[in-house]
């Protein structure tokens, strides 16, 4: 069984459909039901060993007041490997990452519907906190976002809220290498997380958001912001990083997709997850035509 | 348009834009900001002039006139005599500034001005014990917690509040405040520092309040989200953040509310009254500056006593401490500004 699956284009024009699903309680992790319309078999997110699963979307939607920012999203994403999730401006990559660690609470218009799985938890359910479950996963922004404190407390500050009590010295140090930062910056532990270059800045972000050791790391084009030096380090890194962390990546940048990702998820315009699969079958052989064209060039 | 030529004609001569309308707009804004400045200088003039008297028994103006009277009148003598008076001094700086017993018209007079000092410091103390925390909780809660809406309400309301005459305030304290604190403090009389203090507090609320707030929400939303992102509750993002990154702006409020509570007159007038006092019983009546040159203002001493002139080396002081934390408000926001790019 392949590991990848594809969404017809019909599912644009089943938006009805697919309310209705959810109306009758549907469960994603029940058989591939048979699309009423097509007669073809709906995405099937079985396809990925559950132990594997860290994060896992079922008829996950998001609405901005009445603009529909994501259609019904079903897919699994894999531990332990690097995710890239691409797709033209505006097609709802990052609606689709700040679902995961609930940073769209934050945005007063967004309303979230469907179920987003963290290791088997909803974690839009009543009983979830979603400042523990930010713990368990960090993030990293497009644009670098340092304290306007000293470098050594921005790394230490997720640990510090935790109530961390070991050895922080170790934890800081430990963050920054795992970052390679630590060599460029171990004499100047107390100097403004600002005074960094960009590259530098974004790389103290990684490192702020592995102190803590997280399961999960969700970046939104972290190397968007840096010049080509700074995003080669920064893709190495996120290379090293998946040996520990489940990684998932927005990106504009469908080379960068291609180098450091194991999975590819592409989106395409009104906020549709259109493919998902192996990054080098993606990019060889997509199965779909508008995913083939986005990667081709020929829009987005 | 000039003429029916295909080169178009760009010069003044040729366009119908009254060539004179800009420099005459031009002259009355200069006018307006001309008017300005020379009147803030005037009252600086007046100021310093006022206070030279008290401190050496003439003003500058009296001073030259008396000379000059005597040098038209052809008597040497009398315009020495006019100069001897002028320059000699009334009361030493020392004395006004050290001393610590205020009675410039009752005998036996004295000219130290500390009792009405420490009574402007007790005011100011005490409402900067009430308006930094209550404004501080007040502007993190609108910048990090109320929703839009409520925002949208409590922000308005809290500038009306600091738009209410301070009279009204003053009978505030008399009528109602007052009252409560004789209730568990019966011996408490009808003025009191503690009334002041706390109706002063109210007063500069806003202040604390609606400048911290706008210096919060300025801070970019990038820094919130790392720290939520991080998985730090609302609560850490306002104080471990929000806080620190805004500082100047909140520091700057506290320095401007502070120079209000300094240059506060009515409300204190008639709450704390009229009896220069160092005491630390926030229970005593006692006197602030303005409200001794609100005594001044209204009583009978005539122009040119010594009552009179005490009046302005107060008045400087008053101006002097009010300028200073103006500069250092300028100063804090100046220096410690853009900690956040
Ligand atoms: N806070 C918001 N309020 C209203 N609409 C929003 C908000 N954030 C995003 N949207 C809308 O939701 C859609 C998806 O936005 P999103 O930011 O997820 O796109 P994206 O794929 O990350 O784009 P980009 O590549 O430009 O970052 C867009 O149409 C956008 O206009
Ligand atoms: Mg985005």
């Amino acid at each position: 069984m392949s590991d990848s699956y594809t969404v017809g284009d019909e599912r644009e024009n089943e938006q009805d459909g697919a309310a209705a699903d959810r109306a009758d309680g549907r469960n994603v992790s029940t058989p591939d039901p048979v699309d009423e319309t097509t007669g073809e078999t709906t995405p099937s997110i079985q396809h990925i060993a559950d132990a594997d699963t860290v994060i896992e979307a079922a008829d996950l939607t998001v609405h901005y007041g009445d603009v529909e920012a994501l259609k019904p999203v079903n897919v699994r994403l894999p531990a332990q490997e690097v995710t890239a999730i691409i797709g033209p401006s505006g097609c709802g990559k990052s609606t689709f990452l700040r679902c995961i660690n609930r940073m769209n609470d934050m945005v007063d218009a967004a309303r979230v519907g469907g179920e987003l799985r963290f290791r088997g938890k909803n974690v839009y359910d009543e009983d979830v906190d979603p400042v523990a479950l930010r713990r368990k996963i960090g993030m990293v922004f497009q644009k670098p976002n340092p304290f306007p404190k000293s470098i050594y407390d921005n790394v230490a500050y997720g640990l510090e809220i935790q109530g961390y009590d070991g050895d922080m010295d170790a934890r800081v140090e430990e963050a920054l290498r795992g970052a390679a930062l630590w060599d460029e910056v171990k004499d100047q532990l107390d100097e403004s997380g600002l005074d960094l270059s960009g590259g530098q800045q974004q790389r103290l972000c990684i490192a702020r958001a592995i102190a803590p050791d997280p399961e999960v790391i969700l970046m939104d084009e972290p190397a968007s912001a840096l010049d080509p030096v700074a995003t080669a380090k920064v893709e190495d890194l996120i290379d090293e990083l998946a040996e520990e962390y489940t990684v998932v990546i927005v990106t504009h940048n469908m080379q960068q997709a291609a180098r450091i990702s194991d999975k590819t998820a592409v989106f395409l315009t009104g906020g549709q997850l259109v493919e998902f699969g192996e990054t080098n079958r993606i990019f060889e052989n997509p199965e779909n035509q508008r995913v083939e064209d986005y990667i081709t060039g020929k829009f987005g | 348009m000039s003429g029916s030529s295909d080169v178009a004609d760009l010069t003044r001569a040729g366009s119908d834009i009254p060539a004179g309308r800009n420099l005459a707009v031009r002259g009355v804004f200069f006018a307006c900001a001309l008017l300005t400045v020379l009147t803030t200088f005037g009252i600086v003039v007046v100021l310093f002039d006022g206070a030279l008297g008290f401190f050496r028994e003439e003003t500058l103006f009296g001073l030259l006139s008396g000379v000059l009277g005597g040098v038209l009148a052809g008597s040497p003598a009398e315009a020495w005599a006019a100069l001897r008076t002028g320059l000699g001094t009334q009361v030493t700086v020392r004395e006004f500034l050290f001393g610590v017993e205020w009675s410039p018209i009752i005998r036996p007079r004295s000219y130290g001005v500390l009792p009405l000092l420490w009574g402007t410091m007790l005011i100011v103390v005490g409402s900067a014990l009430i308006a930094i925390p209550v404004g501080t909780a007040t502007a993190i809660y609108l910048s990090e917690y109320a929703d839009r809406r409520v925002r949208k309400v409590v922000k308005p309301t809290l500038e009306v509040l600091a738009g209410v005459p301070t009279i009204v305030y003053g009978f505030f304290a008399l009528s109602f405040i007052t009252p409560i604190i004789q209730r568990f403090f019966p011996g408490t009389g009808t003025f009191n520092v503690a009334a002041g203090a706390i109706v002063v507090g109210v007063m500069i609320i806003p202040m604390v309040s609606s400048l911290s707030e706008d210096a919060m929400s300025a801070v970019p939303d990038e820094l919130r989200n790392a720290a939520y992102g991080l998985g730090a509750t609302k609560f850490e993002v306002s104080t471990d953040v929000v806080v620190p990154a805004s500082l100047s702006g909140v520091m700057a409020s506290y320095i401007l509310a502070i120079s209000r509570a300094i240059g506060e007159t009515m409300a204190v007038t008639l709450a704390v009254g009229m009896q220069p006092n160092i005491t630390l019983n926030p229970l005593e009546q006692a006197q602030t500056m303005t409200a001794y040159m609100v005594q001044i203002g209204i009583s009978d001493v005539s122009v040119g006593s010594i009552g009179y002139q005490s009046l302005f080396a107060v008045g400087l002081l008053l101006f002097v401490m009010t300028l200073g934390m103006n500069l250092l408000s300028l100063w804090i926001k100046g220096r410690y500004q853009e900690a956040y790019r």
